[in-house]
């Protein structure tokens, strides 16, 4: 099989994953590959790493042994007055903040499929995930909310709804062909957004060759906090 | 004068709210499917040909289209003659009832919290929650309630240009954020760019994103200036290669809206908002005899809400 060395190479192959998600399977997904993932995850962000990674607090019953996919989302979700819950709509929030707190979730919950928004750098998949046999299916668009929300078939469970709130609780659910994802972060460590700044910032200087710098810097923009702006 | 009953004003906000959440502007939709069709690269083609079946799948089952549901808010529009029952505080009460409302009943996701506690009222209510802006319009008995959902984590920008910096200062402005958010699809483009220039900080900030949330796409300034870098501005940054996603493409931008402000001599204030895949726009005007018409264009900026003269 070709290698994938740029977008070009990608097939973009239709893939259909159960849960939990199998090492053999996880191993054989390639970047951009098409994915659909039917039985059960949970949603866990900063809240829930909270909890688990800053705290210590035990990883909620069953967690662990039910599936070993977290999705890094809040359901646009209710609880009804009798105390079932409506959820509609769900789609990623943005991983890279989460970075620190992986490596550690891995060990506690025994997670080895991440869904998101927008992935982490490939130092970040070689440091945090390949260690522990771990790889990124990126969501698409962003916003198939709807789309994503009609794969739900049932809350199994929902924790911490009281301390963190409906939009940071993890909700666990059942799923059926949830997707498509993309496959961002292989088992290898490499990612597909690696692979689209490249071709990008072959443009940029192209891109910039008539538009001056400001006459005001900012920090960032020099590298020194000693360094003048004007 | 016969009031505008605070009942229906609650009733049509909650209405407005699932309008927004669900149903894509008929505008926006047209122009990210030009942009898809222009679109050479077949992953960000992918990328929309998903986002418009979601919209259709929305729209048919009535679900949000996005979970995030972003930081709901409201901008008003008087008309000069307009009386409400209860008066503007009657108005207000409304708008959060409606919103603490259509949060547990669409759902939208309870996305505001307390900043320093991340407390969550799971409402969507709190301080200066929901936002209420208003404008006024000469001539009318009616008032115009516009929900706008808008993420808002990515794409925005605000920078202290100088003349100097002039037109070619705007463009690498605008480059530089749509690069820094692109990447990885951080901003959910294509999106709406709006882009407030002049006046004080404060008022190129509200100008640009009210550029991106309350103008459909297909409108241009009436400012001769303004409406020759709309044009400029949507070309380049369709120009740099980023499309939907970060795939190395073309989907960048559906429109670019400028607005401006008369500002200081000595500079060139300047703000950048993006309007996401999720565009959630919707607007009813609503009259005292109780009728209440919905519309997607808020047609927020009219000639005399961009008034110049002294009269």
């Amino acid at each position: 099989m070709k290698e994938i060395r740029r977008l070009d190479d990608v097939r973009m192959d239709e893939v259909h994953l159960s849960t939990p998600v199998s090492a053999e399977a996880i191993r054989s997904l390639k970047l951009g590959d098409v994915v659909y993932l039917s039985g059960a995850l949970y949603t866990a962000r900063e809240g829930v790493y909270r909890q688990v990674v800053d705290k210590g607090l035990p990883l909620p019953a069953g967690l662990r042994e039910l599936t070993n996919v977290n999705f890094h989302c809040s359901p646009a979700a209710s609880v009804r007055p009798d105390g079932s819950y409506s959820v509609e709509a769900v789609t990623a929030t943005a991983s890279f903040r989460f970075g620190k707190s992986m490596s550690v979730w891995f060990e506690r919950s025994g997670a080895k499929t991440i869904v998101g928004k927008a992935g982490l750098t490939e130092l970040a998949y070689r440091e945090w995930f390949v260690p522990h046999g771990a790889v990124y299916l990126t969501t698409v668009g962003y916003g198939l909310g709807a789309m994503y929300g009609r794969s739900i078939k049932r809350v199994l469970d929902v924790h911490w709804l009281k301390e963190l709130g409906i939009a940071q609780a993890c909700w666990v659910l059942e799923v059926e062909k949830l997707g498509p994802f993309l496959v961002e972060g292989d088992a290898e460590g490499r990612s597909l957004f690696a692979l689209a700044n490249h071709e990008i910032n072959l443009r940029i200087d192209e891109v910039y060759k008539t538009l001056p710098p400001p006459a005001l810097s900012r920090f960032g923009e020099v590298l020194s906090r000693k360094d003048e702006v004007v | 004068m016969p009031a505008i009953p605070a009942k229906l004003i609650e009733d049509t906000a909650r209405e407005l709210m699932a309008r927004a959440a669900i149903d894509i502007p008929p505008d926006y939709r047209e122009g990210v499917r030009l942009a898809r069709d222009r679109e050479k690269s077949r992953l960000a083609r992918f990328v929309l040909d998903e986002m418009l079946a979601n919209w259709d799948i929305a729209t048919a089952e009535r679900r949000p289209m996005c979970a995030d549901t972003g930081l709901p808010r409201y901008y008003v529009k008087l008309g000069n003659e307009a009386a409400v029952e209860g008066g503007l505080v009657g108005l207000e009460k409304a708008l959060r009832r409606a919103t603490a409302d259509a949060t547990a009943s669409i759902p939208l996701r309870p996305n505001r919290v307390h900043p320093l506690t991340r407390e969550d009222h799971n409402n969507n209510v709190g301080y200066h929650a929901p936002e209420v802006t208003y404008s006024i319009e000469p001539g009318g008995d009616w008032l115009d309630v516009t929900t706008v959902h808008k993420g808002g984590l990515f794409g925005t920008d605000w920078r202290m240009l100088f003349p100097g910096d002039g037109i070619p200062g705007i463009k690498r402005f605008f480059v530089d954020t749509l690069i820094e958010s692109g990447k990885r699809g951080l901003a959910c483009q294509p999106a709406i760019v709006g882009v407030g220039i002049g006046g004080s900080k404060d008022t190129c900030m509200r100008l640009g994103k009210e550029a991106a949330c309350l103008r459909a796409v297909g409108s241009r300034s009436p400012d001769p200036a303004a409406a020759a870098l709309e044009q400029e501005l949507t070309a380049l940054g369709n120009h740099i290669g980023i499309g939907a996603m970060g795939f190395a493409g073309t989907s960048m931008v559906v429109a670019t809206h400028v607005e401006l402000a008369h500002t200081h001599t000595g500079g060139m204030p300047i703000a950048i908002h993006q309007f996401c895949l999720s565009s959630r726009r919707s607007t009813a005007r609503v009259f005292p005899s109780g009728t209440v018409a919905f519309r997607t264009d808020p047609q927020w900026f009219t000639d005399y809400y961009r008034r110049q003269g002294i009269e």
